[in-house]
């Protein structure tokens, strides 16, 4: 049984595309089957986060308009052919999505994937309704800060209002990821704390995804963080919530970067 | 800047959720009564253009909310037409107070 995720912030910046991308990769490197899904048209950017761009042939809006076939648009990860990335279009008009559209592809996608996660533009409007209208679960990224803890507040809310299962009556699980939080901060009274932001939101947390220098680091070599360092604190925390998302009891932690003899020695590394 | 303000300072995250908790509470329940609002301009609008001609645009429906009540304002125009009684204004007000 697939299973529809969006991966929503209100917010832009917060991590919803590293997220997916890390996100997605650690469920397929678990040996699950996995499709990644760009719903931001016209600022596309998960298929440079994971390395494919230079592979886009045929886009999401391709595909709903009927011009190319689902299985010619796909793009399979070349590290991993478990892993799938349906590119967002860069030149159509956001209007170009509809709801029709979008339905026949995750109704086409369920079939074969155990997993079709929506990566959504930020903002309320279209593109972020229509990533979250047929989701099953929903993650909510958000920073340790005032407007990104506001902004997913706000998301709560239309997550309850706007999606398919909202509307039947249904729940839409959810579950906070909290990304670039710094502990040392948090402690010192400089940047609201886990529990600060769960008490404030109310939601299940999913895990928390250390501030780190790995992040550009793996954007900037278009791999998946999971990919490119999988040690590093900010891939055990993806790999910690993938686990969570698959219905395994982990412990939650705050993974730290590990640095080696080397790295202690002569500090940070180019990326 | 005194020592004890370099103290002072650090602390701004209790500030923060504080902030927060009062922005959100009242911004969660704006949610529910602007949608409540909405329910009550249509209903009645439906039962008052039952009876006499109104202008949906001319309507409106306003909640001021106090600390121990809150004054729900209904204000519908209703033009001097053959089933309006003449004379009476051009307005009708009508007053709610929600205990």
């Amino acid at each position: 049984m697939a299973k529809v995720i969006v991966v929503t912030s209100g917010k832009g910046g917060v991590g919803k595309t590293t997220s997916t991308a890390a996100l997605g990769a650690a469920l397929a490197q678990f040996g699950q089957n996995v499709v990644v899904i760009d719903f931001d048209v016209g600022l596309r950017n998960l298929d440079l986060v994971m390395g494919a761009e230079r592979r886009v042939v045929y886009d999401f809006i391709n595909v709903t308009q009927g011009v190319a076939k689902l299985s010619q648009a796909l793009i399979r990860d070349k590290r991993l052919d478990r892993l799938a990335l349906l590119p967002a279009s860069q030149t159509r008009d956001k209007d170009a999505l509809t709801e029709e559209g979008v339905q026949s592809v995750i109704t086409a996608l369920r079939k074969t994937f155990d997993w079709v996660i929506c990566d959504s533009p930020a903002g309320i409007e279209r593109g972020a309704t229509l990533a979250m209208r047929f989701a099953d679960e929903a993650i909510i990224v958000t920073n340790p800060e005032v407007s990104s803890v506001r902004d997913s507040d706000r998301i709560i809310g239309i997550l309850d209002a706007k999606t398919v299962r909202a509307e039947r009556g249904e729940r839409v699980a959810k579950h906070l990821l909290v990304t670039r939080y710094d502990q040392a901060r948090a402690a010192r009274g400089e940047m609201l704390t886990i529990e600060d932001v769960l008490e404030i939101l109310s939601t299940p947390l999913l895990g928390i995804v250390p501030e780190s220098q790995e992040v550009l680091r793996a954007s900037n070599l278009g791999a998946p963080v999971t990919f490119n360092n999988a040690n590093s604190g900010p891939a055990r925390a993806y790999f910690d919530a993938a686990r969570r998302l698959m219905g395994e009891d982990v412990e939650m932690t705050i993974p730290a970067d590990k640095q080696g003899l080397f790295g202690k020695l002569f500090g940070r590394r180019a990326a | 800047m005194s020592l004890f303000n370099f103290f002072k300072r650090r602390s701004s995250a209790p500030i923060a959720r504080d902030r927060l908790q009062i922005l959100l509470a009242y911004e969660r329940s704006g949610r529910g009564p602007s949608d409540l609002l909405f329910v009550l301009r249509e209903e009645i609008l439906a039962v008052v253009g039952r009876h006499v001609e109104i202008n949906p645009e001319r309507v409106s429906v306003q909640m001021d909310r106090g600390d121990k009540v809150s004054i729900l304002e209904v204000e519908i125009e209703v033009p001097n037409t053959v089933r309006a009684a003449p004379g009476r204004g051009r307005k009708r007000r009508a007053a709610l107070r929600p205990a």
